[in-house]
């Protein structure tokens, strides 16, 4: 088994609709026993067993690290991905076993930090439901600004405003209301650690602006999870098992060579932990890159590719695995 | 550049324009040329954001060198422990995006770095490089007194008069290193006093 796959056998207790686009889900172990301890940020990989297809998604732990009868998630629903979320919107139920990977953190919090200074952006907000519980129960020292498309979608906007008052700012893009963010960025103590997660553009011009300004990289922390992208099929080799796969357009290279019985390591599924990287022994074609792991340098290369999210267009790839 | 013998023991780099819009930069002696060398690969307008806190040291030179990079403050100080509480006061009212820059001897960049580790910074992002003198400052393990300028090994506590092997075992909380009697078992045994740390 891959390093950080151990799973865990669990029974859906609930199933929660928050708003028109999320719904929560929440686990309780079969045997009853206590879950796993974990941190903020932390996020488990959820299989999803439709008919003869598995797919293996990454959600973050929202609910308080403190209470491990239950692990809770929230996903929103995208119409147009793979079908991942459309599953566990349509087809999961309280009382469905269901099978998750032991916790995972991507994306701690560094408890050194005088002060956490968080972004969210849309679902974005889900590590950040586990972090200020973490923080709030130990005294921590943290600000909140969310960013929403309207107040209805706001997913949890209520509950932390009720838990936590003016430590969280929203912005609704639906008033035009936007972060200053030159002015947050510029006014924080010494000692602010910086967190954001959302959407890749939010990312990338949080991470921009920091670095601009100042910010050490190292006081800097994000979470992106890509969800691999769909595409055309094409065919691969794997060198070292000998075995020539074709993936499907709706299927992750790294599903096809988990579907040919090759058990290559992985952790996030989402192109950010590095597990899966794997070596190109030899291609004809061009890499569609996904990742947020290899460098600029090594996606040109043509020499390594992350296979829970990046694909491949041409006429043949042989890959080390 | 000192050796790395221990994981405790310090390594310093060389001092480089880092982005942002403020720029601290403290120095003794020969440190003033570590910003001098830098300020070459600084982009345009750089110096307008920063200051500079400089102790010239016994040979009292390069604030000439300094002030000619017109840095937005030059504040020259006799001695470390008379810059401090100014140093403390403009940590507290700092923001992120300061950077700081720590250049010159271990004792001022160590003692530097203790300032900005209360105040938050992490080491890690601070800059640092090291320049002039080798010598230590050095904590007796057994009295806990503090000895400034320490050049010979062993050393002899300038507090308790114990004679210490001076570890490459650093505290950054003390901003010194570790002094341990080296004749515990027999005071009479003396080894020869070098000169380790010019
Ligand atoms: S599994 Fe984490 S980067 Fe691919």
């Amino acid at each position: 088994m891959s390093t950080g796959t151990t799973k865990l056998d669990v029974v859906v207790s609930d199933v929660v609709p928050v708003n028109e686009l999320v719904t929560r889900f929440h686990f309780r172990r079969r045997d009853g026993e206590l879950l796993p301890t974990f941190s903020g940020g932390a996020h488990v990989v959820v299989e999803m067993r439709d008919g003869d297809r598995t797919r293996l998604n990454p959600y973050s732990l929202m609910g308080s690290p403190l209470d491990t009868r239950e692990y809770t998630i929230s996903v929103r629903r995208d119409d147009v991905g793979r079908g991942g979320s459309l599953f566990m919107h349509r087809q999961v139920e309280p009382g469905l076993d269901m099978v998750i990977s032991y916790p995972v953190n991507l994306f701690s919090l560094d408890l050194r930090a005088r002060k956490h200074l968080m972004l969210a952006g849309g679902i974005g907000i889900t590590p950040f439901m586990a972090q200020t519980a973490q923080l709030a129960g130990a005294g921590g020292n943290f600000e909140l600004h969310y960013t929403c498309r309207t107040a209805s979608l706001g997913t949890y906007a209520d509950v932390l405003q009720q838990r936590y008052g003016n430590r969280v700012r929203l912005y609704h893009d639906d008033r035009e209301e936007r972060i200053d963010l030159e002015r947050l960025l510029s006014s924080q103590p010494l000692g602010t650690h910086l967190y954001v997660c959302g959407p890749a553009g939010m990312i990338n011009w949080v991470r921009d602006r920091a670095a601009a300004l100042g910010w050490p990289p190292e006081t800097v922390h994000f979470e992106h999870f890509a969800a691999p992208q769909p595409g055309a099929p094409f065919d691969v080799t794997l060198a070292v098992s000998g075995k020539t796969i074709r993936v499907g357009s709706q299927q992750s290279l790294l599903e096809a060579i988990e579907a040919a019985g090759v058990d290559p390591p992985y952790l996030c599924r989402g192109g950010v932990c590095g597990q899966c990287e794997t070596n190109v022994i030899s291609c004809d074609g061009k890499f569609i890159h996904n990742d947020h792991w290899l460098s600029e340098e090594d996606h040109r290369s043509g020499c390594k590719i992350m296979p829970c999210v990046s694909r491949f267009e041409g006429k043949s790839l042989v890959l080390e695995r | 550049m000192a050796a790395k013998t221990i994981i405790s023991r310090p390594v310093y780099g060389t001092l480089s324009p880092q982005p942002g819009k403020h720029h601290l930069f403290i120095a003794d002696a020969e440190g003033a040329l570590a910003i001098t060398d830098m300020a070459g690969k600084a982009p345009a307008g750089f110096f307008d954001g920063a200051e500079i806190v400089f102790v010239p040291g016994r040979e009292g030179k390069h604030v000439a060198a300094l002030e000619a990079l017109q840095p937005v403050q030059l504040h020259v100080a006799p001695s470390f422990a008379s810059l401090l509480p100014r140093l403390k006061q403009t940590l507290t009212n700092a923001h992120m995006g300061l950077r700081l820059y720590l250049a010159g001897t271990e004792g001022l960049i160590g003692q530097a770095m203790q300032a900005a580790l209360e105040a938050g910074i992490d080491h890690t992002s601070m800059q640092t490089e090291h320049r002039g003198s080798l010598a230590r400052r050095m904590q007796c393990v057994h009295c806990k007194g503090i000895t400034e300028n320490v050049t010979t090994q062993p050393a002899l506590c300038a507090h308790c008069g114990l004679l210490l092997l001076v570890r490459d075992h650093y505290s950054r909380r003390l901003a010194a290193f570790q002094g341990v009697c080296i004749n515990a078992e027999d005071r009479s045994e003396i080894p020869p006093m070098e000169e380790a740390f010019p």
